[in-house]
């Protein structure tokens, strides 16, 4: 709890920065009206009116908070303006590509540790597919699986698989090799066999890792999620949002979409922390 | 069906030999198992493509795709240096710069150190790229607002990471400068920041492979007519997808260098590590 202070601090000095940068980024526009009705603006109207703009460079914290709950909390959830129902199309993608991301990781990585050829030749190719930068393609991938008609959810999801299966399986084989010589030995005196030894020792030694991974995967699913929805024309979710919002210029959308998908990014991650934590307390590692 | 059957052969033949090489322990059968195994899975691409008639509207064969590379290697050299060397490279320098400076500011001040570290911490995990469009309409179409985006993509994983490596010193470590009557500035430049540099690489590396996905997203919201990110977008809606294939190769062969080169100087730097040794 001694954080909050500091923390707080820091938050407020951040929305005293985005007030004043939107002073300075939207001033030029209400000077230039001004002009053209031949007013002359004191200072507190020239701030005033930059903090009240419809379509700033740079809205107020105000603003879009008052578009947050216009968006969230007075639309109906299944309506098509209301900000929740994007987040829901956003999630759903997110977690079945987090879902699908973590199982493919999981089998990989189980695949490395215990299979010596996987693990030279899989490994470095697991790597290497991370430096193609996915969220560049993921406009192709979108288009090329709607052609074989596979639409809606799943090609969101694959860009979302692909972007966090990589965390889990680098987190895992970490973890599924923690286990030391010692222990490893001692399950050998037990006599145990090659399952045994997965599930009593290598599986409850990997926990740690598999959820520091976890976490580093759902946030990179997310991205995967928003990124996937740009190209499909802008129909729903929060990456359409985005779009929509920076073709007609509208700048208080776009801020209100981002800071859904933060809430949206902190919640999931605290999701998988609670899970955490709940399952180390039980088993005595926490 | 001649490719199909040549696929399976040749997919056989690349298993039993790393199967056979996986079991030596030289270095170069290290080298040759991962080497096999690609080339297999490129040579299975091109047999499955064949073999089965795929259009190549959804999946061009790698012949198709290295024709392409030669073809227009001018094309791709052009977006190569406007996305890459213009946009990611930019940004990636003033970024992590930014990064290292405000981290060494941070540790000073250990209030700072505990409010901005867990702000930096969730930060780092939102989805950045998405300020990405309103970064497009400050800076305009050019590479100038890549490089912004980059700047923001790569500074919070490094001073999280670099933060974090200057707090890994043992109160001994900081003890024993102290009893040579050392100042802040020479522990911080001959022990806290060599120390340090583990972490930072780290930070770096991650930021390397950020830096190109942030460049070439960024140009999906407007962009001038050169870039990769430009050209992946037009293409696919060209149904060029040969040309975005091209693209895709010198995104990985870029990013592969960057990060490799980032490596490299880590390997360099930071030679005394434990996980630099014995290797």
């Amino acid at each position: 709890m001694k954080n909050v202070i500091p923390v707080l601090t820091v938050v407020l000095a951040i929305l005293v920065i985005w007030y004043g940068s939107a002073v300075m980024l939207n001033k030029q526009w209400v000077l230039d009206q001004a002009a053209r009705q031949d007013r002359v603006l004191t200072t507190p109207e020239l701030i005033a009116e930059t903090w009240a703009q419809d379509k700033p460079k740079l809205p107020a914290p105000h603003q879009v908070a008052l578009e947050l709950w216009d968006t969230v909390a007075m639309k109906k959830p299944t309506s098509k303006r209301s900000l929740v129902y994007h987040a829901w199309v956003t999630m759903s993608a997110t977690v079945l590509g987090f879902g699908l991301g973590t199982l493919l990781g999981f089998a990989l990585a189980v695949g490395i540790v215990y299979n010596r050829v996987m693990d030279k030749s899989v490994m470095p190719w697991v790597i290497a597919s991370q430096t193609i930068p996915i969220l560049a393609i993921a406009p192709m991938i979108i288009v090329v699986l709607n052609a074989i008609g596979i639409s809606g959810l799943l090609p969101k999801a694959m860009i979302s698989m692909y972007l966090s299966f990589f965390p889990v399986v680098v987190g895992m084989v970490k973890g599924l090799r923690s286990p030391d010589a010692m222990q490893l030995d001692q399950m050998r005196t037990w006599s145990a066999t090659r399952a045994q030894e997965f599930w009593r020792l290598r599986l409850p030694a990997s926990m740690p890792y598999l959820f520091a991974s976890m976490k580093i995967a759902m946030a990179a699913s997310l991205v995967g999620a928003i990124v996937g929805e740009l190209p499909t024309g802008a129909v729903a979710g929060l990456g359409a949002r985005l779009l929509a919002g920076s073709y007609y210029g509208q700048t208080i959308q776009i801020w209100s979409a981002l800071l859904m998908a933060a809430a949206l990014a902190a919640a999931l991650v605290g999701l998988i922390g609670l899970i955490q934590r709940i399952t180390l307390k039980r088993m005595g590692m926490a | 069906m001649i490719w199909i059957v040549a696929g399976l052969i040749v997919w056989a033949l690349g298993l039993w030999a790393n199967v056979r090489l996986s079991k030596r322990k030289t270095s170069a059968a290290a080298l040759a198992v991962p080497v096999i195994f690609g080339l297999v899975l490129v040579f299975v691409w091109e047999a499955v493509v064949r073999g089965f008639g795929i259009s190549p509207v959804l999946l061009p064969a790698p012949s198709v795709i290295a024709a392409r590379f030669g073809q227009s290697s001018g094309v791709l050299w052009q977006d190569f240096v406007q996305t890459v060397l213009k946009g990611a490279l930019t940004g990636y320098v003033l970024g992590c710069g930014a990064a290292l400076l405000t981290a060494i500011v941070v540790d000073r001040f250990d209030f700072l150190r505990r409010g901005l570290l867990p702000v930096g911490n969730f930060v780092a995990a939102l989805p950045i790229i998405g300020i990405a469009p309103i970064l497009v309409m400050w800076f305009g179409f050019d590479w100038q607002s890549k490089a912004a985006v980059v700047v923001v993509m790569v500074f919070f994983p490094v001073l999280v990471n670099a933060v974090q490596g200057l707090a890994d010193t043992s109160a001994m470590q900081r003890d024993l400068m102290r009893t040579y009557a050392a100042g802040y500035w020479t522990s911080l430049w001959k022990l806290r920041l060599p120390a340090a540099l583990p972490f930072i690489f780290n930070g770096l590396k991650i930021a390397s492979t950020l830096a190109l996905i942030g460049a070439i997203v960024a140009e999906f919201f407007g962009s001038p007519i050169t870039g990769m990110g430009f050209r992946i977008s037009t293409s696919v809606g060209l149904l060029q997808l040969d040309l975005v294939w091209a693209e895709i190769v010198v995104a990985a062969l870029a990013g592969s260098a960057f990060y490799g080169g980032v490596a490299l100087i880590e390997r360099a730097a930071t030679f005394w590590h434990p996980s630099q040794r014995g290797r």
